[in-house]
């Protein structure tokens, strides 16, 4: 048996929409020419509920709605910045008030393609998507959760967004749809570490007394497994580590322990633009979310518990 | 194509409009708006679409989406005419308890096929809603209400591009021209539809008789109709 070389969670991703749509009549791909030849298993004998826009983004996620009305199930996809933001008053109106459900693809996260620059990043995607009602938010943190997270969202009849990115865990987990999974064990804080960086923050946390708490889900969030997850300390202390926007999940940590008195770390994509290419690993090292960054921030944040 | 054999007859007719229009009142800003597109909507409704109270929610019904949603007056009188709700929700139209919005909501109101409001939504939706029905075999026909100043909205660019190159021959767009857009060159509207291969025709908004023959027909293309009104 030869090696497997590690797989690409795009890639997964097109293979398993393929098999949806070639086996599922109710199932519909639309996309805006990213990933095509992905798709062209599919096109062949379902070329009607195989569908490229061109670059066409408004028409991507208005026709995706349209094909919704009719009862349709539609797995849309491109590159996030144009997925979510270019095409966000047609999710706000064409999906959220039309009242329809579909599963939106993206892929390039935050920083996935960085030698391409600011046109092409989109941290703020789950930020800007959490602004509207009912959306199920999955952040798989390997290829191998890629597949169940889509059957998962195309088997629903809501709004879904699989945010899928480049970077990757070295394992995949089994956690159970819309929970979050308790990775390590301590009783000083709790890490939630979501998608591709539980990795940097297992490395990060590596001696330190905290649970770490693997987030492939964030919408909703699991407020009652973070809850459990706490500590019985005075004042709760909660460390969110997220791939993107800093501050993302915030507001719903909030909400969650509007009852305990406690701190929040959010650990995240800065806002600030950093005008720099180069690698994802320089990117997530300016931003303080590779192991080390992770570690120094975690540390400090403990370090001042009480300070007044 | 016949959905029902027993369609329920309309409630009332063209001549009850004006009452049924003056129910509505509070948005003088639209009513302008409203009556350009009277005998457009009242025609589509008598005299080409196969939908009902009955079939509103048939698979096989013929779509009509209004995306000028903001001159949703003839298609609530309308849609009372033709009993799809009562005629006591109009008198309230906008006010906290109507369903009845100054731009209509689908959740709300029975046979309203598409909310709308914000321009340029409605024939991008008509696309899918085309192509969905394309996919599940079924030739209803899917007819949008655009006003000449929302086509300046450049998302309606992109559907009447792809309208016509994925071949969506059951999809006709009427064009109520009340000339309102501003910086407009002679024949641009015609011009938009038939650079893209689309078929073009141009009528009188305001001849029923006329407007019905044209809204009937269809062809191997996607249709446009540029009904003319007069302007704003």
């Amino acid at each position: 048996m030869t090696a497997r070389v590690a797989r690409d969670p795009r890639e997964t991703f097109a293979r398993t929409a393929v098999d949806l749509v070639t086996s599922d009549p109710a199932v519909a791909l639309v996309y805006a020419e990213i990933s095509g030849a992905l798709f062209a298993a599919a096109k062949e004998g379902h070329g009607d509920r195989v569908i490229n826009v061109g670059i066409r983004e408004q028409l991507l996620v208005s026709a995706a709605a349209g094909l919704a009305l009719t009862g349709l199930r539609p797995v849309v996809h491109t590159f996030s910045p144009f997925l979510v933001e270019r095409a966000f008053e047609q999710l706000k109106l064409d999906v959220n008030h039309q009242d329809v459900g579909l599963v939106l693809v993206s892929v390039g996260g935050s920083y996935d393609w960085s030698a391409a620059g600011r046109t092409h990043q989109s941290p703020a995607d789950v930020a800007l998507l959490d602004t509207l009602a009912g959306w199920t938010v999955h952040v798989p943190g390997h290829a191998d959760e890629v597949e169940s997270a889509l059957r998962t969202a195309v088997a629903d009849r809501g709004r879904h967004y699989l945010r899928l990115s480049a970077e990757q865990n070295d394992r995949a987990h089994r956690v159970a749809p819309g929970r979050l999974l308790r990775v390590a064990e301590g009783s000083r804080a709790a890490v939630v570490a979501v998608g591709p960086l539980l990795q940097p923050t297992l490395a990060a946390t590596t001696g330190l007394d905290v649970s770490v708490l693997y987030a492939p889900t964030v919408r909703p969030f699991d407020t009652a497994g973070l809850r459990a997850a706490l500590p019985a300390a005075p004042v709760a202390e909660v460390v969110l580590v997220e791939p993107m926007l800093e501050g993302t999940s915030s507001r719903v940590v909030s909400q969650a322990l509007v009852d305990r008195p406690h701190r929040l770390l959010a650990l995240g994509v800065g806002q600030e633009e950093l005008r720099r290419y180069g690698e994802p690993t320089d990117h997530a090292r300016a931003h303080g979310l590779d192991a080390r960054g992770i570690r120094a921030s975690i540390t400090r944040f403990l370090a001042t518990r009480g300070a007044a | 194509m016949s959905l029902t054999t027993n369609p329920p007859p309309p409630t009332y007719g063209y001549a009850d409009l004006p009452r049924l229009m003056s129910l509505m009142t509070g948005d003088e800003k639209h009513t302008a708006a409203a009556t350009s597109t009277l005998d457009v909507v009242w025609t589509l409704y008598e005299a080409v679409l196969d939908v009902s109270p009955t079939t509103a929610e048939d698979p096989h019904r013929d779509w009509f989406l209004l995306s000028k949603g903001h001159g949703p007056m003839a298609h609530y009188a309308t849609l009372v005419a033709h009993g799809f709700f009562d005629e006591e929700w109009l008198a309230g139209w906008g006010s906290w308890d109507s369903p009845l919005g100054l731009h209509p909501d689908r959740v709300l109101v029975p046979g309203v096929e598409i909310s709308s409001g914000s321009l340029g939504h409605g024939l991008p939706l008509a696309v899918g809603v085309a192509l969905g029905l394309r996919a599940q075999h079924i030739g209803s026909r899917v007819v949008v209400l655009v006003g000449d100043a929302e086509l300046d909205e450049g998302s309606n660019q992109e559907a009447i591009e792809v309208a016509s190159a994925l071949g969506l021959d059951r999809l006709m767009v009427v064009v109520v021209d009340n000339a309102s857009a501003s910086y407009r060159r002679p024949g641009v509207l015609a011009t938009r539809f038939a650079v893209q291969d689309w078929d073009v025709e141009t009528v009188d908004g305001h001849d029923r008789s006329r407007l019905g023959v044209a809204m009937r027909q269809t062809t191997s293309r996607p249709r446009a109709l540029i009904a003319e009104v007069d302007s704003r």
